[in-house]
């Protein structure tokens, strides 16, 4: 296995400044989680100007859905979701000062650039190992919008959470430099974001 | 006629769901542990190395392999002979779903009004039931959770009829591309060629019930599965698109003959976690 860089939450400007497309990283700490349902209110309420139910600034935000726990457990299955449907609310959420991000695929020329500029990381988890990444999460509570369900915003208290830088502070774009370095087809590459 | 009673089948579906979301077919599992030894990229190979083991947990704890526990996606082939008593067929079925879901500790991912109030309806049911009625007096249940990840890089269009062979490829070869890392590679790719608009996209989802390696018995169009799983994995999208040589696993194609004006082609892609099962009654 690839070396991994251990990664304490809150994220710090130099830790988002060293890391790099392709770095394995662990996080520790907390982040939160949201996905659609989430990020429409918490941008309606922001741009209504009413107090946000949680400070995002410096944030991870987690786009994923969970299964529900067993009895006796904190969570069920919990992997990411597909990030690009989350493309139109992220060059906002950044503005209120979300620093990282984890999902599955890629994003959209706009959401780059928003990154750069707001000199933030986006990370993939693997998708579809949500069993595996259960083992990651230690403790889970909800902390506004109970009533979203699996889409509520959860707090997760997160241990050594694998995930992969796909796009950096810097401009970079895993997905399209692996596909560039591993593409044998004669068929041209697709336009960005298509 | 053969008697067969509503609630087998309800109990069927429950038993069904809970089993598909926990523990990945074993064609699938040993596609992907085949394709962790020809993997060109070594982060495509931790990919690979992560599912593997997110597979082993899930069995082991119980665990769903992925959150999207899916819509319910049911195929019922039903025999002519048999008779359903004690209840309609298709209740039989969602009620099933909602007893699965529920004593499985699935998602529920289904909401009610698709551009109204998205309620969810709180059971995962209704599913999405696909009947079909055949010879003999058995009933086959067929049961795909299908995540949304996956399904949204569906992909349907009408080709003029001339264009043949090679517009299939492309088509197949652009809904992968573009899809990137959305759909969850290595891919499972579902085509569907020929019929209308509805039978096209439908035997497209039915090929994702075959068995990995499994080919249509028609030699033109196993050739041309063949072939489309080489050009796909010569994109280089590679596991979850990080770029590497296994996008598919496997791509399976259906065909069905079609109208004189036309060359329908349906794409449906199933993602890594390829869960199907199936029951006979």
């Amino acid at each position: 296995m690839a070396e991994q860089t251990a990664i304490r939450l809150p994220l710090t400007d130099e830790a988002i400044a060293g890391l790099r497309i392709g770095d394995h990283v662990a996080f520790s700490g907390v982040i939160h989680t949201a996905r659609d349902a989430a990020h429409k209110r918490l941008i309606a309420m922001a741009d209504a100007g009413e107090p946000l139910p949680l400070d995002l600034r410096g944030q991870v935000i987690y786009y994923v859905g969970p299964t529900p726990a067993r009895p006796g457990r904190v969570i069920g299955s919990a992997g990411p979701t597909t990030a690009m449907r989350l493309d139109p609310y992220t060059p906002r959420m950044l503005e209120l000062g979300v620093r990282g991000i984890i999902g599955k695929g890629g994003r959209g020329p706009a959401v780059r650039e928003a990154l750069r500029a707001h000199r933030a990381v986006y990370c993939i988890a693997v998708g579809g190992t949500g069993a595996l990444l259960n083992r990651h999460i230690a403790a889970v509570e909800v902390v506004a919008f109970e009533d979203l369900g699996t889409e509520a915003i959860r707090r997760l208290d997160v241990r050594d959470f694998p995930a992969i830088v796909v796009n950096d502070a810097h401009g970079g774009d895993l997905l399209e430099t692996g596909k560039r370095q591993y593409r044998t087809s004669a068929r041209p590459m697709p336009a960005p974001g298509a | 006629m053969r008697e067969i009673a509503a609630s087998a089948i309800t109990e069927t579906v429950a038993r069904l769901a809970v089993e598909a979301a926990h523990f990945l077919p074993g064609d699938v599992e040993g596609a992907i542990r085949e394709a962790r030894g020809t993997e060109r990229s070594p982060l495509g190979v931790q990919i690979i190395d992560e599912i593997l083991e997110n597979a082993e947990i899930a069995r082991e704890r119980m665990l769903p392999l992925c959150q999207d526990t899916g819509t319910a996606v049911v195929h019922v082939e039903l025999g002519q002979d048999a008779h359903v008593t004690g209840g309609y067929l298709i209740d039989a079925i969602n009620a099933g779903i909602e007893r699965g879901y529920g004593e499985g500790y699935l998602r529920n991912s289904i909401v009610d009004h698709p551009f109204g109030a998205r309620t969810n309806t709180g059971t995962n049911a209704p599913g999405v039931i696909h009947t079909e009625i055949v010879p003999g007096d058995a009933i086959h249940i067929g049961f795909m959770p299908k995540g949304g990840g996956c399904e949204n890089m569906s992909r349907y269009r009408n080709f003029l009829p001339g264009a043949g062979r090679g517009a299939v490829v492309d088509f197949v070869c652009e809904t992968v591309d573009v899809s990137g890392g959305n759909p969850c590679p290595p891919l499972v790719i579902g085509v569907g060629v020929g019929g209308t608009a509805e039978k096209a996209m439908t035997i497209a989802k039915h090929a994702l019930f075959r068995a990995i390696g499994e080919r249509n018995p028609d030699p033109d169009v196993a050739a041309l599965e063949g072939e489309l799983l080489e050009a796909v994995n010569a994109l280089g999208v590679g596991p979850q698109a990080v770029g590497g040589s296994t996008t598919a696993l496997d791509v399976f194609v259906e065909t069905h003959p079609t109208h004189i004006t036309a060359l329908p082609v349906a794409v449906n892609i199933q993602c890594h976690s390829a869960r199907t099962k199936h029951a006979t009654l």
